[in-house]
């Protein structure tokens, strides 16, 4: 049989994940300004769960290793590591989603969930924090079980950079804030956290201010594979969330230090999975086009700013023309991904320059 | 039913068991599936001929030599800005071809198959590739292809099926890779339908890629490979690539022109007196119709005469973006 091109299955966004992106990052198409449309409606945790009916969204549950799954649905890829321990989870996606995500983890293992880890704080990635974390239980004795009662292995530990909690414990006026049933129980503040779980050397790292200002990256190194949150994604253009503390800077940093962590095969693919934040499994490869992408786009504006161009005169460039049919359908829109990187160059610009001396007085008093 | 006709017109009587007998084979030859049976088998060692396109194939495609190829604007932006230096980062030094531009370039290539020990059922056919040392896999047996969501590869996914003695293959999930290796990029979400002919110890692929995000049109390319009389040595299967660091920078450092701004826009078109507007490339540029359009456009000063000692043509450098660490001079992707 001769496969047809429609028989075919071709990468791509899935239109879902566009819609609960959207959704769950706001409903700011109103505003008139693209990045503003970003900085103002940027998500605060799982307050932003979106008004989207789950029911017909099926989960893709990929094989990443043999303990390790990536579950792809509506909201942010799930990272799955299991072993004798019990399990780990990366990112809890949407809430409405907690129970098909903990179905696929009970195909996985039937062991409990001892560890949530969230990459960062937007509501694609920890809105099923409640629901995922009280079906599972932690490990804790002693004084803490003194302490706490046995309430304190009631559920799992949820692990985040500490600026994760800061951001869903104090939001900022104007938006919702977070129950703090869903709140991260074990922050962490530094470069990372440490651990080992299921017999893996697990490290969580801490990557300032890049898509937010509490990104995580977590390496599981027996395994090599990186679940790497919305670092990394292959289906948009990077979603600088400023009202978040996020940089375009920052962001390529994290790219780069992705690429730090990886090693591909003899046949330079595969070696060192990558997990992205939304999208396809990848490798090394991809992290690379991805990181030129970001680079290029971001030196072309440096550049244009530093010749005194407006963001006008930037815009008319078209500075993301080359990717526009690749990324552009994606959350962030071409305009917006230029806007947000053209005002952080302007202000670098700004820093930058040197100071004007101050005027001088007149009448200095001879 | 072919049969059929062809018993009608013997007289009865001059049948014998032996017209019979190949009547019935006849009859099981037809209605035999589509499998490999009697079908053209590619099992051996190939080596291409670079006959075809041999100054793109064996001395490189020269930097902004687009013409006959419908790739779109946003291709185009993509390769002006390219700098070949990108390719001196230790990441991207062993950079692999993907599939449907690794059989253009110098290579050994074995085909073999697999096949079921039980049934002889034809599971998929293997590619052994000698440039950077990749294995390719062609499923026989029917499978699907996987989600959108498993990896992409160099090689990517294949299926394939015989049309007759033609050997027909599906590819997708390809990585990011080249068109064209002067910096014509084609996207991880590119397909490739291939058309495998032989003769003898002569064998044709036809590929036609679709491109959604980087060609305008279906690209059409074909390549010749002949038998190999003789097993080759090993060392000629090998591709060993090591990275290192050959211009030290900072970290991140992404070499690039910025768009419009490449300092040998007009190189190509002025070594070889070709109007620069049909170096740009397009699916126009690629038809016979596209010669009373060229007779219409300006032809560019040549270059001037190469200095004693030196070369001729633009100073390298200008309009590259980057920031420190850009050093070393292009070269032309040869």
């Amino acid at each position: 049989m001769r496969a047809s091109s429609q028989t075919l299955l071709k990468p791509g966004t899935p239109k879902i994940l566009v819609v609960g992106l959207a959704m769950t990052l706001g409903a700011g198409a109103a505003l008139g300004s693209a990045a503003a449309q970003q900085a103002n409606t940027a998500p605060r945790g799982a307050a932003a769960a979106p008004q989207q009916n789950f029911d017909n969204v099926q989960i893709d549950a990929v094989k990443v290793t043999d303990n390790i799954y990536m579950l792809v649905g509506a909201g942010g890829n799930v990272t799955v590591q299991f072993g004798p321990e019990g399990v780990l989870v990366v990112d809890t996606s949407y809430g409405p989603m907690s129970a098909k995500i903990l179905a696929e983890i009970k195909k996985l293992s039937s062991l409990p969930i001892r560890y949530v880890v969230n990459t960062h704080v937007h509501g694609d990635h920890v809105g099923g924090n409640e629901p995922i974390a009280k079906a599972g239980r932690t490990r804790a004795g002693g004084n803490v079980v003194g302490d706490l009662g046995s309430g304190a292995t009631a559920q799992a530990a949820v692990i985040a950079h500490e600026n994760v909690l800061n951001r869903m414990s104090m939001p900022a006026p104007g938006q919702e804030g977070v129950p703090s049933a869903a709140w991260p129980t074990e922050t962490f503040i530094g470069s990372k956290k440490e651990m080992i779980f299921n017999n893996e050397a697990i490290q969580i790292i801490h990557e300032e201010a890049a898509h937010t200002d509490g990104d995580s990256l977590v390496m599981f190194r027996r395994n090599d594979v990186i679940s790497t949150g919305d670092l990394f994604t292959t289906v948009m253009y990077p979603f600088i969330d400023e009202a978040n503390g996020g940089t375009i800077n920052g962001y390529v940093n994290a790219l780069n230090a992705i690429l730090d962590l990886t090693v591909a095969n003899n046949v330079n693919e595969c070696g060192t999975m990558v997990i992205p934040g939304h999208g396809r499994l990848s490798d090394e490869q991809d992290v690379i086009e991805y990181r030129d992408m970001v680079t290029i786009v971001r030196d072309r504006i440096k550049e244009y700013v530093g010749r005194g161009m407006t963001l006008e005169q930037v815009k008319a460039k078209k500075p993301t023309l080359d990717w526009d049919r690749r990324y552009g359908d994606g959350f962030t829109k071409p305009e917006a991904f230029v806007e947000v990187v053209y005002k952080q160059m302007a202000a670098d610009k700004a820093a930058a320059a040197p100071a004007k001396p101050a005027a001088k007085a007149k009448g200095n008093g001879k | 039913m072919s049969v059929d006709v062809e018993l009608r017109v013997i007289p009865r009587g001059h049948m014998t068991i032996r017209m019979y007998g190949l009547a019935l084979l006849m009859v099981v030859g037809l209605l035999l599936p589509a499998t490999s049976y009697a079908q053209a088998d590619f099992s051996g060692v190939w080596q291409p001929r670079y006959d075809e396109d041999n100054p793109e194939r064996i001395p490189g495609p020269e930097l902004r030599d687009y013409a006959g190829l419908p790739i779109n604007e946003n291709a185009r932006q993509f390769a002006d800005s390219w700098d070949p230096s990108r390719i001196t980062l230790p990441e991207e030094q062993c950079r692999v071809h993907v599939s449907p531009y690794i059989y253009r370039g110098p290579m050994n290539l074995q085909v073999w198959e697999e096949r079921d020990p039980k049934t002889r059922d034809l599971i998929a056919l293997k590619h052994y590739i000698s440039t950077y040392e990749q294995t390719r896999t062609i499923y026989m047996d029917g499978r699907p292809h996987p989600g959108p969501n498993a990896p992409h590869t160099w090689m990517g996914f294949s299926t394939g099926h015989y049309e007759g003695d033609m050997l027909v293959i599906e590819t997708t999930h390809l990585k990011q890779g080249w068109v064209r290796r002067n910096g014509l990029p084609m996207s991880d979400e590119a397909h490739m339908t291939e058309y495998w002919v032989r003769n003898g110890d002569l064998t044709t692929q036809v590929i036609v890629l679709v491109d959604p995000v980087f060609l305008a049109a279906p690209l059409v390319k074909s390549q010749d490979f002949v038998r190999s009389a003789r097993e080759l040595a090993a060392q000629t299967w090998l591709w060993v690539c090591e990275s290192v660091i050959e211009i030290p920078r900072e970290e991140g450092v992404v070499p690039a022109y910025l768009p419009g701004e490449h300092p040998f826009k007009e190189e190509y078109a002025r070594r070889h007196g070709i109007p620069v507007a049909a170096t740009d490339g397009g699916p126009e540029t690629m038809y016979p119709e596209y010669q009373k359009v060229l007779s219409t456009l300006p032809t560019p000063a040549p270059l001037p005469a190469p200095a004693r000692g030196g070369g001729a043509g633009a100073a390298g450098g200008g309009g590259r973006q980057g920031g420190a660490g850009n050093a070393g001079t292009p070269q032309g992707g040869r």
